[in-house]
């Protein structure tokens, strides 16, 4: 029933659970496919630059964290594909989402920095708000 | 790759408003890093307008802003006491020549060279430089200073949380400024370090005797300089890169931030570079065209010409407070995270690279004694030399495993057994590469002492790199 299936992480606990969702409804639905979003804000940027400074791509380092989530998509025989965006986390995701028609969206309630989602709002509330599909937020 | 024209005009509504947050953001650190610098707050506020405005044109990394920064200030400190402002001009356009020939020879690859290490000690030294060099004006000041500066910092820090359009450093120096203004209060203010001139910067050459010893005096600043503006240009340059996924020159920008200096240097401003913190402000606010530098540039000096009257009564306690905002935030904290996981010749390096800053208050000295350890730990580390020894039949077998090179051969020698009661005796050398001349004569050395207790020495297993070196450098082994 869900043929493209986003899963939006940031590599957090709760993107974590997230994921095990996403693996769930990918199994459930024959031909679907899944497609894991990181985005990168420049703040983040910043930091994985320095920190990666003789690395050839910077990209190697972020790919890194989804070793796990491709092992069991491996096993699972999961179709499965990394994305990595770049820009605001909440517009990037919508944008990717709505351009790509995706069937649902996937993403953890809440990310790395609590306080500022505690006054600005969670990246999870925006993308619910403007994605043009189902969004399923997982606690 | 876009064209010219598309890196001006392919983002024109977010170039221009994000330029317009961005020169509101500039004026404060340029009159802060002037006053580091120990000139009149006009030499970097003109820097930051004329390099903003020439990197707009020629820079190699569109999106990215330029100006005056900290990391340049620092380095010609002694410079401006000890011989003035005229010779950091001299020094400012030395230094644009000299990034010029860095552009030409296409030397912005070797930032590679870099390791991490060393790059993230700069990053960390930078940020603790910034910091300790605002500690003289809380000298001798009363608790009202502290107030003031705690004020700017928790308005910085939390008015974001009211609205992103509106720099918050911008919105916390208005407010301290009204706050000093409306209530009395007294405290020292810009005006009371320098003054504003309300006109635009002029075409002049530096007034400085134009020999020899002007040129030992200002040759190591400018090197300093040339190199330290880079190496901030170019890591600037690669975050925004990563940041927007789309590449850029940085041999242009190499060229481009040595026009913008030996402009800048003509027109009395202080040499500058790549700044990271007003980058990220212009990507956030939705700049990536050569359109944001330009207009970033022009409103900064267009708000000087209008509002000079206004920037001198501006606190010294909230320039004070904008400065330790910017060290918090150039500071890599994940480094400090980080530390124990990584390798502990990592960390050492990392930390000896700021320790150096801190001491000599010179960001070149500290890269270059953190590449000089580095390389000296890679060095060590490579050297490591096993050799493995086995009977093949009544034969002797020796195994060599590793680098051989000047910094390991000396290790080598006593590990062979010259005197056992064997008559042939095997090296090989598969697992081995021999990389200079230390090495071929070691492995000769070898060889001959084998000779000289009576056996018959074969060498095998060399690759085509170590027996094409050998050929070249003696005729005396016999390889196969």
């Amino acid at each position: 029933m869900y043929k493209k299936i986003l899963l939006a992480t940031d590599g957090s606990e709760h993107s974590k659970r997230a994921a095990e969702n996403a693996f769930h409804i990918a199994q459930c639905s024959s031909g679907s496919q899944l497609e894991v979003v990181y985005v990168v804000n420049v703040d983040k940027a910043k930091s994985d630059v320095i920190n990666n400074w003789n690395s050839i791509d910077v990209n190697d380092s972020r790919k890194k964290q989804f070793d796990e989530a491709e092992r069991l998509a491996k096993e699972t025989g999961i179709n499965y594909k990394v994305k990595i965006l770049h820009g605001e986390p909440g517009p990037s995701i919508v944008n990717y989402a709505n351009k790509n028609n995706v069937d649902i969206v996937i993403i953890g309630s809440r990310g790395l920095n609590g306080l500022q989602e505690f006054v600005l709002g969670s990246v999870s509330h925006k993308v619910a708000k403007r994605a043009n599909c189902p969004v399923l937020i997982v606690k | 790759m876009s064209t010219y024209s598309q890196t001006w005009f392919g983002n024109m509504k977010g170039d221009i408003l994000s330029g317009l947050v961005v020169a509101l953001a500039l004026i404060p650190e340029a009159i802060a890093f002037s006053i580091i610098a120990g000139v009149d707050p006009m030499v970097g506020l003109y820097a930051s307008f004329t390099i903003a405005v020439v990197i707009a044109f020629v820079g190699g990394r569109p999106g990215m802003i330029s100006g005056a920064t900290g990391a340049m200030a620092l380095l010609f400190i002694d410079l401006v006491a000890g011989y003035g402002l005229q010779y950091l001009l001299a020094a400012t356009i030395l230094t644009g020549i000299i990034q010029i020939l860095f552009g030409i020879f296409k030397l912005a690859r070797y930032m590679k060279f870099i390791p991490r290490s060393v790059m993230v000690g700069f990053v960390n030294a930078l940020a603790i430089m910034i910091f300790l060099s605002q500690l003289q004006h809380f000298e001798g000041e009363a608790l009202i200073m502290y107030v003031l500066v705690a004020i700017t910092l928790a308005i910085i820090y939390l008015f974001p949380y009211l609205s992103k359009t509106i720099p918050a450093t911008l919105v916390a120096i208005i407010v301290v400024t009204a706050l000093v203004l409306f209530m009395n209060i007294n405290v020292r203010t810009v005006g009371d370090i320098g003054s504003i001139s309300q006109t635009l910067p002029i075409f002049l050459l530096p007034d400085i005797p134009w020999n020899f010893e002007t040129l030992t005096i200002i040759l190591p600043y400018s090197l300093a300089l040339a190199v330290v503006g880079l190496l901030e240009s170019l890591l600037t340059a690669s975050i925004v890169d990563d940041s927007t996924d789309t590449e850029s020159n940085k041999n242009t920008e190499s060229n481009g931030q040595g026009i913008a200096n030996i402009v800048t240097g003509l027109f009395g401003g202080m040499a500058g570079c790549a700044m990271i913190g007003q980058s990220v402000i212009n990507i956030k606010s939705g700049g990536s065209g050569r359109l944001s530098s330009l207009i970033a540039g022009v409103f900064l000096m267009f708000l000087i010409v209008v509002l000079g009257d206004i920037v001198v009564q501006i606190p010294m306690a909230a320039l004070a407070g904008v400065m330790i905002m910017v060290a918090i935030s150039t500071f890599d904290w994940n480094s400090l995270k980080t530390l124990h996981l990584v390798p502990k010749s990592d960390a050492v390096v990392m930390v000896v690279t700021v320790l150096t800053v801190v001491l000599t208050h010179n960001l070149a000295i500290g890269v270059f004694a953190g590449i000089l350890l580095s390389s000296f730990f890679f060095v060590s580390k490579i050297s490591q030399v096993r050799v493995e020894s086995s009977m093949k039949g009544n034969k002797r077998y020796y195994k060599i495993r590793g680098e051989l090179f000047f910094a390991s051969v000396t290790e080598l020698l006593p590990k062979f057994n010259y005197d056992e009661d064997v008559k042939d005796v095997e090296i090989n050398l598969s697992r081995s590469h021999i990389w200079d001349d230390s090495a071929v004569v070691a492995v000769e050395k070898i060889v001959a002492k084998f000779k000289e207790n009576g056996k018959h020495v074969k060498v095998t297993g060399m690759n085509e790199d170590s027996t094409e070196l050998i050929g070249k450098l003696a005729n005396k082994l016999s390889s196969h």
